[in-house]
């Protein structure tokens, strides 16, 4: 961090649009609903005062299809919401993945299913992760545990969806998006630097290039076959050079925090820095978001009582960090999961431990949020201590 | 020499995988004529809806976006307002604009947003095997209205004249209803279009032409017979002319707006 960059105290909503506005976000569309409510009024303000676009939608779903015929023209476009408006969100993801759309989508979970509750939670965890449109496909999954990260990941979400053609979910709760912290924020980008798109609509006469048609649609299934494989080619490559993650003394050396992806903190990526001096933790918690904060209480709680407690958060939900957290199972130390849900993660925490580990799961739903205490508590039930 | 007639530029030259009688090949056809005479083929994008007229990408020489059935007046409206200089063309049918896609046609109209839409009123679903439209007429046999259209009885309700509706509206400039049944209506329809594409291109707001168009498969009918049945029943029910014209009023009050 440079001196010259000011610290801000900002919610978490605000954080993120003001990142998109930052990260060249040249079109905003969304549609009203809590927690997340802060961002659409930010971006109202600043996107006109910028003579940049923005529409209050109808609805999600009118909201999510401008941000598709928006990054079409090759704008960096988002729009948000909160988990119902996402649900009627999915089909405009569906055909953005299909037809290798890079938008970007905020979501600041509530507790569901159904209307629910405005409280904060993690349970949309499958939705997100396993594409949560029909067809198959994957989007990127940022979670950000604080508001720094979260404007952050924001700046970071446009960058990873043009890079890749892939619809970015920024995968926040109502915790990060309603709570204000200090944020030192990413420096902006100058719209003429952002990446050319030469599948995009528009300027066909001035490029002098053949039509660009941007489509999902392929009835042949040979030829359908094909591309879906080719898309999971890229999902490949995605996997092997995006996973996220930060941890703290369970096997990886000190890569976490200081790795520095985006502006201000940025986020420790996983690859090519396995360092693995297997520390002494006797257990390890495993937590993103909100949950991932109250485990770095619980591991303090834990320090005082001599308990030495690790700390693994995927900070990319998708590509799930697997097998940095195989690596992290294999002294076959216990693991805890846990969440802001009834157990969505643990699945993935399992399938890339393989049995290796004991993994165990704490989960708080309802807008619940776990506190330290009752974290700590059960780790000591699972260590007899 | 000059060459007065021939195939458009901004349209592949090849057979369409449309049926016998349908009016999409002419309706095609009326918008990339209009596309070459206005010079702006480079200019243009199309968003082309889930329905039988799904494969812009195969018949237009110039960009398309495919957008979620109903969509389309959503997509588009991304789209303008990140190409203010482009025509913006919103091709729809009754089902993706009357009933799945009513939100987004009602809220892009009242926006007043500056694209043109077109929209194909043939008062059936098409693509998926001839099941009740929002605009199938009263008595219109179909493939879920087997009887008929009943509206009281089966509760199915009466079809629905969208651009008196829209006219209402007053983000709308421009709506207009032609009909591809006789060569005469067929030029009157390319008039409406240009129209409306010259004022969508000046910067004014919601534009929209309704084109009645024959679906002789879904209908059960020859080509001949579908242009009888819909000149005898569709017409009388659908009026055919401008239904709204604010243009001149429009352009003489905010002239350097338009002419920007």
């Amino acid at each position: 961090m440079s001196v010259a960059e000011e610290k801000k105290l900002m919610k978490g909503n605000e954080a993120m649009a003001e990142a998109a506005l930052r990260a060249g976000c040249r079109a905003y569309f969304g549609y009203p609903i809590t927690p997340q409510n802060e961002l659409i009024a930010y971006m109202a303000r600043h996107m006109l005062e910028r003579g940049r676009v923005f529409i209050q939608a109808e609805s999600e779903i009118a909201a999510v299809n401008m941000v598709y015929g928006a990054a079409s023209t090759g704008a960096r476009a988002m729009t948000s919401s909160s988990s119902p408006g996402i649900s009627l969100k999915q089909e405009g993801i569906s055909y953005a993945a299909g037809a290798d759309m890079p938008i970007v989508v905020a979501n600041v979970v509530r507790a569901g299913p159904g209307l629910g509750a405005i409280a904060p939670s993690q349970g949309d965890y499958f939705q997100s992760t396993r594409g949560g449109g029909h067809g198959d496909y994957y989007c990127i999954v940022l979670a950000p545990k604080s508001v720094q990260e979260a404007a952050d990941l924001t700046y970071l979400a446009f960058d990873l969806a043009d890079k890749w053609r892939v619809p970015v979910i920024l995968q926040a709760d109502g915790m990060i998006g309603q709570m204000m912290e200090g944020v030192v924020l990413p420096p902006e980008r100058p719209l003429d630097s952002l990446p050319k798109k030469d599948w995009a609509v528009g300027g066909m006469e001035a490029s002098r290039r053949e039509p660009n048609h941007i489509t999902s649609i392929d009835l042949v299934p040979e030829s359908f076959e094909k591309k879906i494989r080719a898309r999971f080619e890229r999902y490949a490559k995605i996997k092997a050079e995006e996973v996220r993650f930060e941890s703290v003394s369970c096997g990886y050396d000190e890569m976490d925090v200081s790795g520095g992806t985006g502006a201000g903190t940025g986020t420790g990526t996983g690859t090519g820095k396995a360092g693995c001096s297997a520390e002494d933790a006797e257990l390890v918690l495993v937590a993103y978001g909100t949950s991932a904060r109250v485990c770095l209480g619980a591991r303090k709680l834990a320090e005082k009582e001599g308990i030495k407690l690790g700390l693994f958060r995927p900070v990319t939900l998708w590509p799930f960090p697997e097998k940095e957290l195989a690596r992290v199972s294999a002294n076959g130390k216990p693991m805890l999961v846990v969440e802001m849900s009834m157990g969505q993660m643990v699945e993935d925490v399992k399938l890339s431990t393989l049995g290796k580990c004991p993994v165990h799961f704490l989960g708080r739903v309802g807008g619940v949020i776990p506190t330290e205490e009752e974290v700590f508590a059960e780790v000591r039930r699972i260590l007899g201590r | 020499m000059k060459k007065l007639f021939g195939h458009p530029e901004s349209l592949e030259r090849i057979q369409t995988k449309y049926c016998a009688g349908c009016g999409h090949g002419v309706i095609h056809r009326l918008i990339t004529e209009l596309i070459d005479e206005m010079g702006i083929r480079g200019h243009t994008v199309i968003t082309n809806p889930v329905g039988c007229s799904i494969w812009a990408d195969l018949y237009f020489k110039f960009d398309s976006v495919q957008p979620p059935h109903g969509r389309t007046p959503a997509a588009a409206t991304g789209i303008k307002r990140l190409l203010p200089d482009h025509l913006v063309i919103c091709y729809q049918g009754d089902g993706d604009l009357a009933a799945i896609g009513t939100a987004e046609i009602i809220h892009a109209a009242n926006r007043g947003e500056k694209f043109t839409t077109i929209f194909v009123n043939n008062a059936i679903y098409g693509m998926t095997g001839g099941q009740m439209a929002p605009t199938t007429l009263v008595g219109q046999k179909a493939a879920t209205a087997p009887l008929g259209r009943d509206p009281v009885e089966a509760g199915m309700g009466y079809p629905i004249r969208v651009s008196e509706l829209l006219s209402q509206l007053e983000g709308t400039r421009y709506i207009a209803r032609g009909a591809v049944d006789t060569p005469a209506n067929v030029r009157k329809t390319k008039s409406y279009i240009r129209k409306a594409f010259q004022a969508q291109m000046s910067g004014v707001g919601f534009t929209m032409v309704e084109i009645l168009s024959p679906c002789p498969t879904n209908w059960g009918m020859s080509p001949v017979d579908a242009i009888d049945w819909l000149q005898n029943n569709m017409i009388p029910f659908y009026h055919l002319g401008e239904i709204k014209n604010q243009l001149e009023a429009v352009s003489a009050s905010v002239p350097k707006e338009a002419a920007k």
